[in-house]
């Protein structure tokens, strides 16, 4: 190992930060280091940064400034918005709705209220991942208070009909919280027109800093507060505020909405030569997601016969650095909650891989991951008993 | 996350393949994570004389399948039945708790193919003195 070059394909898990983004923090821990609630002027740096930050973060999003508030990620915003209009809004009714393919921060958030008494659907989701607007619209009750549904899938990419699900929301007068933490700088958003009233990023997924965050909060939203403490964040997140990482989200959000098209376009084109490479170089592969609607670094597949864990300690071997729904990786020993709803069975789900392309990829890495995984998956293949079962059957193998 | 030695015995695994016309098969599932082990021995005069594996699973899985048939290779099948899952982790400088179960998978595919030889031979299968070896699997599922 030692001096081989590292191919970072796992920018869904997190980015490295972006040089300038680094440069834009540096001060923030030296020079302006100032706690923004004081009054002397080295704490007014901290105050105007602060609310530089809140004016690109909001400019990216079609919002108004006053509606951003930083949090510590995105973990952190997915709690606050469920939580907070959960018991902000407990009079009109107990019921949320969301979608069987959350991130666990949302989902595992939704299984803690209903202990506290709210009633929570898991919408469905086809085999692509994608959520049906009639099919939320006939889970509304009376009782319905927040709809939470994700705006791109971590794991499979799968972008939602995200309007769509907003307007339903809005027609029904009910609070609509998505999770952008994968679409930021990915697709463009634009928080009025597609009746969003809450939403959660996380710097650290668009080449920013890690531990910072945000929420946007639609003026007039009734939500209670998580953190209680200081009157920060306009008395509604308490706590000194994280200022570098602050503006490192600004910045960072600013470039990588800076031209979205473009940038997605370039990151498209790298994906789709992979996924091309690899679906014609090795059998019994599928993709999974949905093969329009998806980030444009995304690329999930499954290759029969094998476990993922192994495929992921071989590419490790090669500096290829990946992600896997299998079951043995997950610490719960459960396969991806996501590539079952979509209906892949558990043995399928275990052979997953998910390599995500970003600005650390090149061309190059295409070239050297074409290579290496072929190789690591007939490696595997050919000492897994199912391969070999279904090679008798003349199923399949080459 | 594994040791040098379990590491070891994934990238270069020891005894893949199968035996044809093998005295004992043990095909086992994992009831955990879902995963696959198949051992193959050869047995002459009561002694393993060839152990092989397939495996579909983990790291540690096939580590420990490689491990575990390194070590029952030259054993009488009454030495061969006392290799436990925690030997086999032992031997492989210990294994994550939550990959336990996976040494259980290759301790319990050995069980199958021994039990496997000696009902074709017309004797009694032995008795797993620990037929509950997913308890090991509760104890090691914490996160
Ligand atoms: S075989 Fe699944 S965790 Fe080891």
């Amino acid at each position: 190992m030692g001096a081989q070059r590292i191919i970072y394909m796992d920018h869904s898990a997190t980015t490295f930060v972006k040089p300038e983004v680094v440069t834009a923090m540096i001060p923030y821990f030296t020079e302006h280091f100032g706690n923004p609630s004081s009054i002397y002027s080295i704490a007014r740096e901290s105050k105007n940064a602060i609310d530089a930050a809140r004016v690109q973060t909001a400019k990216a999003l079609g919002a108004d400034p006053d509606e951003i508030y930083f949090t510590s990620g995105g973990s952190e915003s997915d709690n606050w918005a469920i939580k907070g209009v959960a018991y902000a809004n407990r009079k009109r009714g107990n019921h949320i709705i969301t979608s069987a393919i959350e991130h666990h921060a949302v989902l595992h958030t939704c299984q803690f209220l209903e202990k506290e008494g709210f009633e929570v659907t898991y919408l469905p989701v086809d085999q692509y991942g994608l959520v049906d607007p009639a099919v939320l619209e006939k889970a509304i009750t009376d009782k319905t208070i927040l709809i939470t549904i994700m705006y791109a899938n971590n794991e499979i990419g799968t972008i939602e009909p995200i309007a769509e699900l907003g307007a339903i929301a809005r027609k029904h007068k009910i609070y609509f919280h998505t999770d952008a933490v994968q679409a930021i700088g990915s697709v463009p958003i634009d928080v009025k027109a597609q009746n969003i009233d809450l939403l959660s990023l996380s710097a650290h997924k668009f080449y920013g800093p890690k531990g910072t965050g945000a929420l946007y909060i639609k003026k007039g939203v009734r939500i209670e507060n998580l953190i209680h403490g200081g009157g920060q964040e306009r008395r509604k997140r308490a706590g000194t505020e994280n200022i570098s990482g602050i503006v490192g989200l600004g910045k960072a959000i600013e470039m990588v909405t800076a031209d979205i098209p473009g940038h997605s376009a370039k990151i498209r084109a790298m994906r789709d030569r992979l996924v091309k490479g690899v679906l014609a170089a090795i059998p019994n592969a599928r993709l999974n997601g949905n093969p329009e609607k998806r980030l444009a670094g995304n690329f999930n597949v499954s290759f029969e016969f094998i476990e993922g864990e192994s495929m992921l300690l071989w590419l490790d071997d090669e500096g290829i650095c990946a992600s896997t729904g299998s079951a043995c990786t997950s610490g719960s020993l459960e396969p991806s909650h996501v590539l079952l709803a979509t209906g892949l069975p558990v043995e399928i789900s275990h052979g997953s891989l998910r390599l995500t392309l970003g600005d650390a990829n090149t061309d190059k890495d295409v070239d050297v991951v074409l290579e290496v995984l072929p190789k690591v998956v007939a490696k595997l293949r050919d000492m897994s008993p199912l391969y070999q079962k279904s090679g008798k059957e003349g199923g399949c193998n080459v | 996350m594994y040791s040098d030695k379990v590491m070891d015995h994934f990238k270069n695994p020891r005894n893949v393949g199968e035996i044809e016309n093998a005295d004992g098969i043990g095909e086992v599932g994992n009831p955990v994570c879902g995963d696959i082990m198949k051992i193959f021995l050869k047995i002459e005069n009561n002694i393993v004389t060839d152990a092989k594996f397939k495996t579909f699973g983990c790291g540690a899985a096939i580590a420990s399948s490689s491990m575990a048939t390194e070590l029952v290779r030259g054993k009488t099948l009454e030495e061969a039945w006392e290799v436990s899952n925690q030997a086999v982790a032992e031997a492989l400088e210990g294994l994550p708790p939550i990959k336990m179960h996976c040494s259980v998978l290759a301790e319990e595919g050995i069980h199958k193919a021994i039990n496997d030889y000696r009902v074709k031979k017309g004797l009694e299968p032995w008795v797993e003195k620990n037929p509950h070896s997913h308890e090991h699997d509760e104890m090691t599922c914490e996160h």
